[in-house]
């Protein structure tokens, strides 16, 4: 494309043509704020911050929506300018619960922050009537308080173009606008997934996880719990953002180092669920090829995409595979296998789940999900929990010696560990059936071809003479869009991976929240998986059935992966749910 | 604009396949959503969620976003119209001679919101603008009849005269 001749503040640059104002700025580093604008999902315009002056135009114009051309000249940084924004945050701020001390975003709000910035002196400049809205705490895993919303819209934009969940909006008009779900029902009563999308978007305080600290908090300080906790591939790549480590900071040393001060009795780690998960789902897939069971089949570590799928596509309810997540079947194996060598009562046993994700939270409480007779998990704290968690108890974190999980349930294999990312699922369950179908040992672990952050890839391997058609989708406007193909016949796969997060784990809905002037510019996707990679090729074991604690909780109780006891264990169920 | 109707849904085959029809007419063309709602609410006078489901199940769109739009135009209607529709008018004129009580007096009356339908069926509010009828100040309507002149006080004998009626 070519190039337009522009000027930011006087200084003239060579940008390419058809860009936005605020695409340009950002290429000659003008930074310029903004409340409503998502890059490519929500270009809308609507909170007028980012307004900057051009000059022979009488108006501001919005830099988010307005595209450059030959000779322009845009002003920044001018007084109009920052009256302008001061003019419009006052505004904002007229019907905005300002208890600012009391936020979950305290000190993270980009509000509060942009307000900083232009010298919001008074925040009751224009007094005068407001809606008072019910906090929506029907769903498990999420507020919604729409007194701190700003109606920017970002939250719909993600659920509705991300995710094709749709089941925010914007209600009514005028002074009476409000996001909210049909006919105003509670998000709990619709087929909302508990992505927590909207939570890692929101500008400020007005949707947040629902808090499980302090559950934990409580279990840690009991004497008679033995309380446990284990951590997702992905929170070691992202819980250093906490803590203002570049983004894709493996952390793991220091994360485990930290937990063990917090007080938990052992620390073990999600990745051994993840292998067990192969385990069984390799077991599973080669079943169904073999025996012509239901294929595809669809993998269900990720919570929110099984949701996903009992409201909008039931009748592939066949095609999910049966295995619990990797976090519920090690709080299976927690309460019962380790429970029994160490000799304690499951019911005195305490699981904390540290998740990249919210809709864990939900998870924890469906039904068979308890192997031991109790929850398999009892408590998820998202990856930001778990950083609050650390500053309250006064944790140097970036001072903390680096350490190891406990053994046996913290053993793991690098297969195990790119389970954060998506693909990660596709390639670990490659490894370990590409070796049990042909019977040899494979040379080649790496399968590029199902790697990186785009929506959808596809793969054909060549195994034992079988050629298998994959299909890795993350993001459920993408899964939506697999599976219709898959319906009407057009694609024909064996396997699909499907993680309900963009990208997956690591950009999941309970990771650390990225301003949008980071999320809108830097690859939060690409830089968070790749910790999870690098991780993968440093570990000598990289097959999930060479891990040695794996191979033993197979020879010493569960006997081979499919077993009556490995289904009772690790293995679930799914119910149908409505559409609306 | 009420929120719920608490009225039960009455709609009948005919009604259904006459959306059905107004579905399949649109369904190819983008911007399809508008032409159906419009002829959901002329085909049942009001746009129920159940007949909100029938629309986005049909064109294939979020139940959100045809609620969005329900409540964005005051077009549509998400209550039933009574059996005895009374609107009241707050133009100008009625307004400074005391319509705002009688209205006011209503919605106590009747236990519903502008917009809103009496459980029963029987009565709907709602507020209009100016109905020409300035000299009778203030006015309101019940189906084609017209009372003005009103006090607070005429508004319960107005009611019970109706009440009275089947």
């Amino acid at each position: 494309m070519a190039n337009v001749n522009i000027k930011f503040n006087g200084i003239p640059y060579s940008v390419p043509e058809g860009i936005t104002i605020i695409e340009a700025a950002r290429l000659v580093d003008v930074n310029i704020p903004t409340l409503c604008y998502l890059k490519d999902i929500n270009e809308i315009g609507a909170c007028r911050i980012c307004v900057v002056e051009v000059v022979g135009q009488r108006n501001l114009v919005a830099s988010c929506v307005y595209p450059v051309s030959e000779g322009m000249e845009i002003i920044t940084n001018s007084e109009r300018v920052f009256n302008s924004r001061k003019h419009n945050l006052q505004l904002i701020l007229s019907t905005h619960d300002n208890r600012c001390l009391a936020c979950v975003q305290n000190g993270h709000c980009e509000l509060q922050k942009i307000c900083r910035d232009f010298g919001v002196d008074d925040v009751n400049m224009f007094d005068g009537e407001i809606n008072h809205y019910e906090i929506d705490d029907s769903a498990e895993h999420m507020y919604r308080d729409n007194n701190k919303c700003i109606l920017c819209r970002r939250c719909v934009a993600a659920c509705e173009k991300v995710q094709g969940v749709s089941v925010i909006g914007p209600n009514e008009r005028g002074f009476n606008t409000h996001i909210g779900c049909a006919f105003d029902q509670p998000l709990g009563d619709v087929a909302c997934v508990g992505c927590g999308q909207c939570i890692v978007v929101c500008p400020t305080g007005a949707i947040s996880e629902k808090d499980h600290t302090k559950s934990v908090w409580k279990a840690i300080q009991d004497p008679t719990k033995h309380v446990i906790v284990q951590t997702a591939p992905a929170i070691r790549a992202t819980l250093g953002e906490m803590f203002d480590y570049p983004i894709g900071t493996n952390v793991e040393g220091k994360m485990v180092s930290a937990l063990r001060r917090l007080g938990f009795d052992k620390i073990f780690d999600t990745n051994f669920g993840a292998d067990a998960t192969i385990m069984e789902e390799a077991n599973e897939f080669i079943e169904r090829l073999q025996n012509g069971g239901t294929l595809p089949m669809i993998t269900s570590c990720s919570p929110g995409w099984v949701k996903f799928c009992e409201h909008n596509y039931p009748e592939m309810i066949p095609n999910l595979s049966s295995c619990k997540s990797p976090m519920q079947m090690l709080g299976a194996i927690i309460k019962t296998w380790y429970a029994e060598q160490n000799n304690i009562d499951p019911k005195d046993i305490f699981v904390v789940g540290v998740m990249p994700c919210t809709a864990k939270k939900f998870e924890i409480g469906r039904p068979d999900q308890s192997a031991s007779g109790y929850p398999d998990v009892d408590a998820v704290l998202t990856t930001r929990e778990l950083g609050h968690m650390i500053s309250r108890a006064g944790i140097d974190f970036k001072n903390l010696p680096d350490e190891d999980f406990d053994n046996p349930l913290g053993e793991s294999s690098g297969a195990g560990t790119i389970f954060g990312a998506t693909g990660g699922v596709m390639e670990a369950a490659l490894r370990t059936a590409a070796e049990k179908i042909t019977g040899k040992q494979a040379s080649e672990v790496d399968f590029m071809e199902v790697r990186g952050t785009e929506g959808i890839k596809e793969a054909t391997y060549n195994i034992g003479g079988v050629e298998l058609n994959v299909c890795v989708c993350s993001g459920l406007a993408n899964a939506r869009k697999v599976l219709d193909a898959v319906k009407s016949g057009e694609k024909k796969y064996h396997f699909i991976e499907v993680m309900a997060c963009p990208g997956g784990c690591i950009n999941g809905g309970g990771q650390p929240v990225q301003p949008s002037a980071v999320r809108n510019f830097v690859d939060l996707k690409s830089l968070r998986a790749m910790a999870l990679y690098s991780e993968d090729m440093r570990k000598t074991i990289r097959k999930s059935h060479e891990n040695p604690a794996i191979q033993k909780l197979y020879t010493t109780y569960l006997g081979s992966p499919g077993s009556s006891k490995a289904h009772r264990i690790l293995h679930t169920s799914y119910v149908e749910r409505d559409k609306f | 604009m009420s929120n719920c109707s608490c009225v039960p849904f009455k709609g009948t085959k005919e009604q259904q396949k006459k959306l059905e029809a107004a579905i399949e007419k649109y369904k190819d063309q983008s911007g399809a959503l508008m032409p159906v709602m419009q002829a959901a609410q002329d085909i049942y006078g009001y746009l129920p969620i159940e007949v909100q489901k029938m629309i986005a199940s049909g064109l294939n769109v979020p139940l959100e976003q045809v609620y969005g739009i329900s409540t964005f135009y005051a077009q549509f209607s998400l209550s039933p119209k009574g059996k005895y529709a009374i609107s009241v008018c707050l133009g100008t004129a009625c307004y400074v001679k005391g319509s705002g009580k009688i209205f006011e007096r209503l919605k106590t009356v009747l236990g519903i919101d502008d917009g809103g339908c009496t459980p029963d069926g029987k009565f709907s509010l709602e507020s209009c603008r100016c109905i020409g009828a300035c000299g009778l100040a203030p006015v309101l309507t019940v189906n084609e009849e017209v009372y003005g002149r009103l006090t607070v006080d005429d508004v319960d004998k107005i009611i019970e005269k109706y009440k009275a009626l089947d």
